[in-house]
């Protein structure tokens, strides 16, 4: 019993500090928003008339994000489980590059490659085509899918890496089309991991801040944005609890279902652990 | 030799990998590096603006980083801050590992979810009711203020590691080294910190390179007296289109490829020996 107190002693400080940053802001922040025992600041944000739009812009950015991120992560996960395990390693370190650089020297490349004027827009104008992607949705979303592919690349690996290909090899003897093969076959066995995927993606695409602040255009913020902006400029901070709450909730709820989807890895862990991982083997 | 040589190609025959599979994944990957790498000619730009591609050649950029007092004090700021996160999140980090690896129960498992929920928890989110509740402590700008929330982020990834490293921890050490009277602090520090020593070095650097990194909090915490790195380059985005940020980001990029390069060459030999 005392051997059992000391250990606990010793996770206190931990406890502490987490309390001390997390645990009791947020819930003072709960306690601002539905301050006088009443739900209006929440009833507000669906009826104000900018809540509703930005979230819903939020979505959608959100879902083209996650759209992005399994047509380019799907193959180069499927791509992983075939080549050798040299190259494997190479790959593996290759998508987890955009973690470990820095969020603000990533940001201001995209600002660079999407500029007027920039590379992108030059390719573009090639073709008579004067398309900039600086400061529209579509730019986010590329440069938000980036750093958010290895939380769909890491769990599709896993759930890949445990089917037998020579199911699909025996679909093909059995003369079955490769495509149809494929989608009969080895894509009900990945669609584990793709769920998982998905909606990890799309979760954390939905608190996104300083992308959308530097690549996308003002009239066209995000819900992180828009919570800021009621935080330091209205000092609404009723509101902003409110709104902080709703993203906050969603957020949790949809992660906890990705990690039952996911069995028993929880994705999130694994990909935070990767750097880790990668780093001491 | 010809027979060894016969034998893969035949495999690859019967089930390669199609070509076009392959122009994706370089694709995905060039998508994956390239971005970082179009910072490092910007930075030896002679343009005072963010134009692409850059114009001439010269360090005037590094120059700016490196003497322009804004820069400097942001730098200084992001170093010492990251410093102190990371050694308060390294010790109760790894106390709390080792607590909770003796630890069984659902309480036990309940705290550890928690010591890990600011990974999931949007930043933003956190930023704000940081931001709201540091306002009323007068942490707001202060070099405690961002090193209590700094280090709150960093305790997840010390964390994973260490708890990784005592996996392989027999614990029967311990009980040896006390039936040899060693009292528990000279047992931990002679017997429990070399063995896993590496996970304690592993989680120190994620939190040191996660402070130093972090954008969001910080941009709440700031003051004019006070801000960091992430926060400069962000401002040198929005309000003065300063291209020195190239300069800084290809510093900041470089010193942390070689910090985890460092790791690793440092994991891999202690492995070896």
């Amino acid at each position: 019993m005392q051997a059992k107190a000391k250990q606990w002693l010793l996770v206190l400080p931990a406890l502490a500090l987490l309390a001390a940053v997390l645990l009791v802001p947020l819930g003072r922040s709960l306690k601002l928003s539905v301050a006088g025992g009443s739900l209006e600041h929440y009833k507000s944000l669906f009826t104000d008339g900018v809540t509703l739009t930005v979230l819903a812009r939020t979505a959608a950015t959100a879902a083209v994000v996650t759209l992005i991120a399994v047509l380019l992560g799907y193959p180069y996960a499927y791509l992983m489980t075939r080549v050798e395990p040299r190259l494997r390693g190479l790959l593996m370190v290759i998508v987890l590059v955009p973690f470990w650089t820095s969020v603000m020297a990533r940001n201001f490349a995209w600002v660079i490659i999407l500029q007027r004027g920039g590379p992108v827009n030059s390719f573009f104008r090639l073709f008579g085509w004067d398309l900039v992607l600086y400061q529209s949705v579509a730019g986010v979303a590329i440069a938000m899918s980036q750093v958010l592919l290895p939380f769909m690349v890491l769990p599709l690996f896993s759930a890949l890496s445990g089917i037998d290909r020579r199911l699909l090899l025996a679909a093909r003897g059995l003369g079955s089309h490769p495509v149809r093969a494929f989608w009969k076959v080895y894509w009900p066995l990945s669609r584990g991991g793709v769920v998982a995927g998905l909606i990890l993606v799309f979760t954390l695409s939905l608190g996104f801040y300083v992308t959308p602040a530097l690549v996308g255009a003002p009239q066209q913020s995000l819900v992180a944005q828009l919570l800021g902006q009621r935080t330091t400029q209205l000092l609404d901070f009723e509101g902003a609890g409110a709104l902080g709450m709703l993203v906050l909730v969603v957020t949790l709820a949809l992660v906890a279902w990705a990690n039952r989807l996911g069995g028993t890895i929880s994705a999130i862990g694994l990909v935070a652990a990767a750097p880790a991982k990668g780093a001491r083997s | 030799m010809t027979v060894t040589l016969e034998k893969p190609r035949r495999a690859t025959k019967v089930d390669p990998i199609p070509w076009w599979l392959k122009l994706v994944g370089l694709a995905v990957a060039l998508y994956f590096v390239l971005p970082t790498l179009f910072v490092i000619p910007m930075s030896f730009s002679t343009a005072t603006t963010f134009q692409f591609p850059p114009r001439g050649f010269s360090l005037r950029l590094y120059q700016n980083f490196f003497t322009n007092p804004v820069w400097l004090d942001a730098l200084r700021n992001s170093v010492l801050i990251a410093l102190l996160a990371a050694l308060l999140a390294t010790v109760v980090g790894t106390a709390a590992a080792i607590g909770l690896h003796n630890l069984t129960g659902r309480l036990a498992r309940f705290a550890r979810t928690l010591l890990m929920v600011s990974i999931v928890t949007p930043a933003i989110v956190l930023a704000v009711a940081v931001y709201i509740s540091f306002l009323q402590w007068r942490l707001v700008g202060t070099l405690g203020g961002y090193v209590l929330a700094h280090a709150a982020i960093g305790v997840p990834f010390v964390l994973i590691s260490v708890t990784g490293a005592l996996g392989g921890f027999d614990p029967k050490l311990l009980r040896a080294s006390a039936s040899l009277g060693a009292p528990p602090l000279r047992a931990f520090l002679t017997v429990t910190m070399p063995l896993i020593s590496r996970g304690i070095v592993t989680g120190a650097v994620f939190a040191f390179v996660t402070s130093f990194d972090e954008v969001v909090i910080a941009l709440f915490l700031r003051s004019p007296a006070l801000q960091t790195l992430p926060v400069q380059m962000y401002n040198s985005v929005t309000v003065e289109i300063d291209p020195t940020i190239a300069a800084s980001s290809s510093v900041v990029v470089t010193a942390v490829t070689t910090i985890c390069l460092v790791l690793q060459f440092v994991g891999g030999r202690r492995r070896n020996r």
